[in-house]
């Protein structure tokens, strides 16, 4: 069983493999499907996982969103957020 | 169904989000609470596989992202896989709700193949001899052999449990089934109480012990298992003081396709006399939606009555259930007699203390072709 943590700007996450990312031009959003669910993400957080999931550690794609929108200091915010999709099972630690 | 917690309260912009198709009302089990009609075997008329496929086509056009694949058993239609694939084409989360009867390897991986993305399978105990009390037929060694296939193929997994008072007791049993299967979800869904179920209610009706004993079974586990198991447990409504948010509303985000074409906001809705519900036969998904009388009959909340009309709680539960309104008050635009608000909640309570007291010792109503002409009405 994966042990609870709190994530670390080092760590690199990933999408659980269960849910689906996707651009939905009807809703004109970004969602995630899963069994039986659908969550429609607004910009910002669309934004995270789309720069903070897969290959880049959580600190590389923080600059890379600080870089993209021109503001500092949303390594906070980045990981505040993260952190509530890791607990609602949306991502998890890549090992 | 869709899950409490799974992002309920979701404002589809007026689009179908949720899209389940009832390929067949055929099953080869016969569940006594069955949500089916109680005279399913009248719809022979379902749909081709050309006809489903221009319902799934459009279904995409209003904006449908979930799709659910039900019945009846869904696995006895043969063109499942073909309408999976093209489901998947369309860009469909498809998920398959199926009992596991007509489920084999050999369809698993061409299912993989179509693209489908989750399997719910439902369970109705945790042993055989009980299972087949309750469904009617020894299918329970192969319900766990596939629900082993379904993991090995890789599909995430709802272990459903229709939860009556003869399997109630079995909950940290199924718990430690489902962990034992490795499934990633199990769904306690205590039974609505419509068409077989209701027709059995005094039977199937949990006693208030034993639903606090099962309530706290699932709460250690929860404690226990952590991420490694989600548990839903959906509550019996009538045990609430607040009726469910049914359907999210009516007309509000989800549509169901019963198999001879009828169009429906929930699955039960038909069993609302007086209410015609349009055909995709004879109209197009985007008008049955956007204009037809029976959807927009209790969309929103112009139409609701006394106590919902002027209650702070309406834009939170929509009056709860219409069909529940209908069957137990005779009125669909009635408040659900589940909340405390209702003059009709004293017909809840009744049957709540009546689940403690007394029972009709009545055999089970199997659900079986032929009711009611076979039974009798009663
Ligand atoms: C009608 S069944 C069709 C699919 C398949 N035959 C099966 O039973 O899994 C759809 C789902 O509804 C559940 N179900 C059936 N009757 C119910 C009821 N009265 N209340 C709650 N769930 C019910 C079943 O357990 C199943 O998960
Ligand atoms: S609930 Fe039981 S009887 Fe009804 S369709 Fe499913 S398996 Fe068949
Ligand atoms: S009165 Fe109507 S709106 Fe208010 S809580 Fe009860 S069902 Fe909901």
């Amino acid at each position: 069983m994966e042990v609870e943590r709190r994530l670390r700007p080092e760590d690199v996450v990933e999408l659980n493999p269960n849910y689906h990312f996707r651009w939905e031009e009807p809703q004109q959003a970004h969602v995630l499907l899963y069994p039986e669910g659908i969550v429609k993400l607004n910009h910002t957080a669309a934004a995270i996982l789309e720069a903070c999931t897969g290959a880049a550690s959580i600190a590389d794609g923080t600059a890379e969103l600080a870089r993209r929108y021109d503001k500092r200091n949303l390594g906070a915010e980045v990981l505040t957020f993260l952190e509530v999709a890791h607990a609602k099972g949306w991502i998890r630690i890549k090992s | 169904m869709p899950k409490a917690g799974s992002g309920l309260s979701l404002d589809g912009l007026g689009m179908t989000l949720w899209l389940v198709i009832e390929l067949t009302y055929k099953c080869p089990l016969k569940c006594p609470w069955c949500s089916n009609p109680v005279d399913f075997d009248r719809y022979r008329n379902e749909l081709t596989t050309k006809e489903w496929k221009a319902v799934l086509r459009e279904g995409r056009r209003l904006g449908s992202l979930q799709l659910g694949f039900t019945g009846g058993e869904p696995m006895l239609r043969r063109d499942l896989e073909e309408l999976v694939e093209e489901a998947d084409r369309l860009g469909y989360y498809t998920n398959l709700i199926t009992s596991g009867v007509g489920l084999n390897e050999k369809r698993l991986r061409a299912l993989k193949k179509a693209g489908l993305k989750q399997i719910q399978l439902s369970i109705q105990a945790c042993d055989q001899e009980l299972n087949e009390k309750l469904v009617g037929l020894d299918v329970f060694a192969h319900k766990i052999a596939i629900a082993r296939s379904i993991k090995a193929e890789g599909f995430p997994m709802v272990l459903n449990v229709p939860v009556s008072r003869y399997n109630i007791d079995q909950t940290a049993a199924f718990i430690e089934l489902a962990a034992d299967l490795g499934v990633e979800y199990v769904e306690f869904a205590n039974l609505q109480y419509y068409n077989w179920a209701l027709l059995n209610r005094s039977e199937l009706l949990p006693t208030r012990e034993q639903l606090a004993r099962s309530e706290a079974e699932v709460k250690a586990a929860r404690e226990r298992l952590g991420k490694r198991l989600t548990i839903y447990y959906v509550v019996p409504d009538y045990h609430d003081s607040r009726p469910k948010a049914c359907m999210n509303g009516w007309g509000s985000i989800h549509l169901t396709i019963a198999p001879d074409g009828t169009a429906l906001p929930c699955q039960e809705a038909r069993l609302i006399e007086g209410l015609e519900f349009p055909n995709v036969r004879e109209h197009g998904l985007d008008w049955i939606w956007t204009q037809s009388p029976a959807f927009s009959k209790f969309r929103g909340d112009s139409w609701m009555k006394e106590p919902c009309r002027s209650c702070s709680e309406k834009e939170k539960d929509f009056g709860g259930c219409r069909c529940q309104a209908y069957l137990m008050t005779g009125d669909a635009a009635n408040t659900d007699p589940v909340c405390a608000k209702s003059p009709h909640r004293p017909l809840i309570d009744a049957l709540i203390s009546g689940a403690e007291t007394h029972r009709d010792q009545m055999p089970l109503i199997m659900r079986e072709g032929g009711y009611p002409r076979r039974m009798g009405t009663r």
